[in-house]
């Protein structure tokens, strides 16, 4: 936390004394297209140096929602404040705090990778000065400092995703968007992707993220909400919301496609719930292999059986009756 | 691998606190050079010869009409009632349908793509620039263009022997005000266009206008009530305003032909700034 | 395992129909690989036209309006507006007939000449490049050829519809007295392809956008249309820029309108080196384009 001290404190950063304060705040937060409610009355609020995430499947309304907060995208109704500003009056000045990886990557096609970078810088009024070395600074962190005087067409989907992010700190921002970060990255990408939004957490950058990856949405928030059909369906920490809505395990079991929606009744009274999927069976109990050893003893032969820890994704089946990602 | 400095030194830190608390109007953030800056920088890693063929359309259609069927026209009588070339005559319009031509292609085809498939002005908007900002540098941009091209198209004039009084060279700061005129209004009516296909109708609304305003023949051969019609067109005031300008006759018409095109400016702004939300703010 | 499941839904299928009775449509079923790749073989190409000008069909009503708006715009224009200039200072320079008759059949062929540009360009790299809706068909039983050729037939279609329309409109201006003047859709047609086959076959080779096809359009289309005797008798431009027109589709295409048109007097002889000359780049064209799309997709 040691960046911010160096910081004169404005509007909306923490303050040394009394309760936390907020960067970002919304309430009865609300966009429709038409009848259509995209985004249908959230509330919350994120401290400053909080990793806060929006969870949900495609649709939900988290990409309109970091619209809004990004002032690209006007309310239909509620209020919304960042760093105590309101971007539909103060978009320039809101958006001068935030850095934003979209969804989709939208980097300049027509120029080269550093001067995205620089071009980008530009457009916060920074001066060549700054922007120069810092670009540099940036490559590095990306890791493509060799690719500096490529063109943005040559990368790759992750070396675009990178650039992107480094992109989105160009002007040292106190709050950092992504939307869906690593969506369509492979494996060992997202893993570099992690870490360095990991560094920048511990640096005190406020990140808001949006994900349908359970694993992303573990790793990364302090704290979440579950979004489904643009409203909130749940909010906390990962941890206290797998203690909230289910248990410490999961026992999944596949018995082939014809029999698993059949079989529920012949498991009754094991674990403490039983969700049936077309594909798979899934018993929520404190001990699965216990839960398992019970399968056993009535004589059921499920073709596979898994145990494991339960996660977001479960979570989420409990609040919406369904999965995350179909 | 080095972590990022988000506090480093006093000097960079002061330089993006300053950067941040900056305070604006909720579209505009006084940053057109951003935007002015991004494009040249675009222009300069792009293909040179792409953009300098622009320049060579009407100078094409100039050879063609004014030296191939001017052999066959002869002369024609000009603004002031004095026979002049037939390549003297269509050469003012020709440099008028260029400017047009090149204010609308950007303003509306160019912006729609970088709208909706670069995906650029969604990046740039992310920043502290405002949609005021993105809109100002995108048509500085086409008017430095237009004023490239209109300077390069009155040399060639002077080169074929077409220009005769110095006023012409008020012909360069004339198309682009024409370029003004059609680049405000275009770029405030791409912001009601949300496919190709309604793209595809600004052309309809062009090419009449190319060919009927007076371009390559004089207006008298209309019947009256569409010579009204095409007087209404913007087109045919800059094809009459750079045709007075080219022998330097002046009339109080000149006056209207100005006065309609700062009208079509004013109005073509207003529209503009008007559905700046619409235009960039999905 | 496989098998097992395969089977699995076989029984699956036959219950099913089994059950809903003998009134119900019989299951389902692809004809078997062996039918595919023989129909393949003989009908490609037209399947693949056929996917081409259903995409056509999404913009079809830009291009009947721009078929029947263009025509009508440049004829009032030119052959009527430009014309009161023309024809009160010479009439002998076009051969006796008005301006209008002069012109009509440079325009036809000048509008397919420059559909064709559009057609065999940007489509092409939207197919290699751009969104690659090549390399869906390539994965079905079709070869490379045949998705060339199903282009080019497809073109062929919208060349033949478009000049259709456009006549029709020159019929009504009354400037085409000839009855054989019908004949010029085939000419317009066939002058498309002579300029856009070996268009299509540059098309196929460009690996990288820099935007050459702004500069064909500047560098080549819009000269040939220009310099080509469309608006004023080749013979009235210098020695110097003639040849332009001499290597044009355009210049070759627009003097077989006028042939078929307004029956244009020139040696016979000529009027069969047109048409050799169309052929000619045609069949040129075609060769290059099949071999620039074998060696991209099969290479």
């Amino acid at each position: 936390m040691a960046a911010h001290q160096s910081r004169p404190s404005s509007a909306g950063s923490p303050s040394a004394a009394g309760a936390p304060q907020y960067v970002i705040t919304a309430e009865n937060l609300t966009k429709r297209y038409g009848d259509v409610a995209a985004v249908d009355g959230i509330s919350f609020s994120v401290p400053a140096g909080e990793a806060f995430g929006l969870l949900g499947p495609n649709g939900a309304g988290k990409s309109t929602t970091m619209k809004m907060i990004g002032g690209v995208s006007e309310r239909t109704s509620g209020n919304l404040s960042i760093m105590g500003l309101d971007p539909d009056q103060n978009g320039p000045e809101v958006r001068a705090h935030l850095g934003v990886v979209p969804q989709q990557d939208n980097l300049d096609e027509e120029l080269k990778v550093r001067d995205n970078l620089l071009v980008y810088g530009r457009y916060f009024g920074l001066p060549m000065s700054y922007l120069k070395p810092k670009a540099d600074e940036l490559l590095e962190f990306a890791q493509l400092t060799d690719k500096a005087k490529s063109k943005v067409d040559a990368l790759s989907g992750g070396m675009k995703r990178r650039l992107t992010i480094a992109r989105s700190l160009i002007n040292e921002p106190r709050i950092l968007l992504l939307d869906e970060p690593t969506t369509g990255l492979d494996p060992q990408a997202r893993h570099i992707l992690w870490d360095r939004l990991f560094r920048l957490k511990e640096q005190g950058v406020t990140l808001i993220l949006t994900t349908h990856y359970m694993d992303e949405a573990e790793q990364l928030c302090d704290r979440l909400i579950v979004v489904d059909k643009g409203r909130i369906m749940a909010e906390g920490s990962p941890a206290s919301l797998i203690r909230e809505y289910s248990t410490r395990e999961v026992l999944e079991l596949r018995f082939g496609s014809e029999r698993n929606a059949t079989v529920g009744a012949e498991l009754e009274g094991i674990g403490d719930r039983l969700e049936t999927l077309p594909d798979r069976v899934l018993i929520y109990a404190h001990d699965g292999e216990a839960a398992l050893e019970e399968v056993s003893a009535r004589g059921l032969r499920p073709v596979t059986s898994l145990v494991r820890r339960s996660s977001l994704e479960d979570v989420f089946l409990r609040l919406t009756g369904r999965s995350l990602v179909d | 691998m080095s972590a990022i400095t988000t506090g480093r030194g006093p000097g960079s830190s002061s330089v993006t606190e300053a950067a941040r608390n900056r305070h604006f109007g909720s579209l505009y953030s006084r940053n057109v050079r951003a935007v002015v800056a991004r494009g040249l920088m675009a222009t300069k890693s792009s293909n040179w010869m792409v953009m300098l063929s622009g320049f060579f359309e009407p100078v094409l259609y100039l050879i063609s009409m004014g030296v191939g069927l001017g052999a066959i026209v002869g002369s024609v009588q000009g603004p002031g009632g004095g026979e002049i070339s037939y390549a003297a005559y269509i050469a003012p319009a020709l440099l008028a349908v260029s400017a047009m031509n090149g204010a609308v292609y950007d303003s509306t085809w160019n912006v729609f793509f970088k709208m909706n498939f670069a995906k650029l002005y969604q990046g740039m908007l992310y920043t502290s620039l405002g949609p005021l900002d993105v809109a100002m540098g995108e048509i500085f941009l086409a008017l430095l263009r237009g004023l490239m091209y209109a300077t390069g198209f009155t040399a060639v004039m002077g080169l074929m022997g077409l220009i005769t009084t110095p006023w012409a060279i008020l012909m360069i700061p004339a198309a682009v005000l024409i370029a003004f005129g059609f680049a405000s209004f275009g770029m405030g009516i791409t912001s009601y266009m949300k496919t190709f296909q309604q793209m595809d109708w600004i052309n309809f609304v062009m090419l009449p206008m190319f060919l009927f305003s007076a371009t390559f023949y004089p207006l008298s051969v209309y019947p009256q009530y569409i010579q009204w019609l095409i007087q209404a067109m913007p087109l045919w005031h800059g094809v009459e305003l750079l045709r007075q300008i080219s022998v330097g006759v002046f009339t109080p018409a000149t006056a209207v032909h100005i006065g309609y095109y700062l009208v079509m400016i004013a109005l073509g702004v207003l529209l503009t700034t008007g559905r700046l939300r619409k235009l960039f703010l999905k | 395992m496989t098998k097992k499941v395969e089977l699995a839904k076989k029984a699956e299928l036959t219950e099913s129909t089994q059950a809903a009775g003998a009134t119900a449509a019989p299951a389902l079923r692809a004809h078997s690989p062996e039918v595919s790749a023989a129909k393949a073989r003989k009908w490609g190409a037209f399947y693949y036209a056929e996917q081409v000008l259903r995409v056509m069909k999404g913009y079809g009503w830009t291009i009947v309006m721009y078929g029947v708006g263009q025509p009508v715009a440049y004829l009032f224009a030119m052959g009527v507006g430009l014309a009161t200039l023309v024809d009160t200072n010479s009439t002998a320079a076009f051969g006796g007939v008005s301006y209008l008759v002069f012109i009509a059949p440079a325009l036809l062929i000048s509008a397919a000449v420059m559909t064709a540009a559009n057609e065999f360009t940007f489509p092409v790299m939207d197919g290699f490049k751009w969104r690659r809706v090549y390399y869906g068909p390539h994965a079905s039983p079709l070869t490379p050829e045949q998705i060339a050729l199903g282009q080019i037939i497809a073109v062929t279609v919208r060349l033949l519809l478009q000049s259709a329309i456009y006549f029709g409109v020159v019929a009504l201006f009354g400037a085409s007295p000839s009855p054989w003047g019908w004949a010029s859709i085939l000419v317009a047609t066939l002058a498309g392809l002579s300029f856009g086959l070996p268009l299509m076959a540059y098309a196929a080779s460009i690996k990288e956008d820099k935007g050459q096809f702004a500069m064909v359009m500047r560098f080549i289309v819009m000269p040939l249309f220009l310099f080509s005797g469309t608006f004023f008798p080749l013979d009235t431009l210098p020695l110097a820029v003639r040849w332009i027109g001499w290597t044009s589709p355009i210049w070759h295409g627009t003097e077989l309108g006028r042939v078929l048109s307004y029956g244009y007097e020139e040696p016979p002889l000529l009027t069969i080196a047109h048409l050799v000359f169309l052929l000619a780049l045609c069949v040129v064209g075609w060769i290059l384009t099949k071999r620039q799309f074998v060696k991209r997709m099969g290479g």
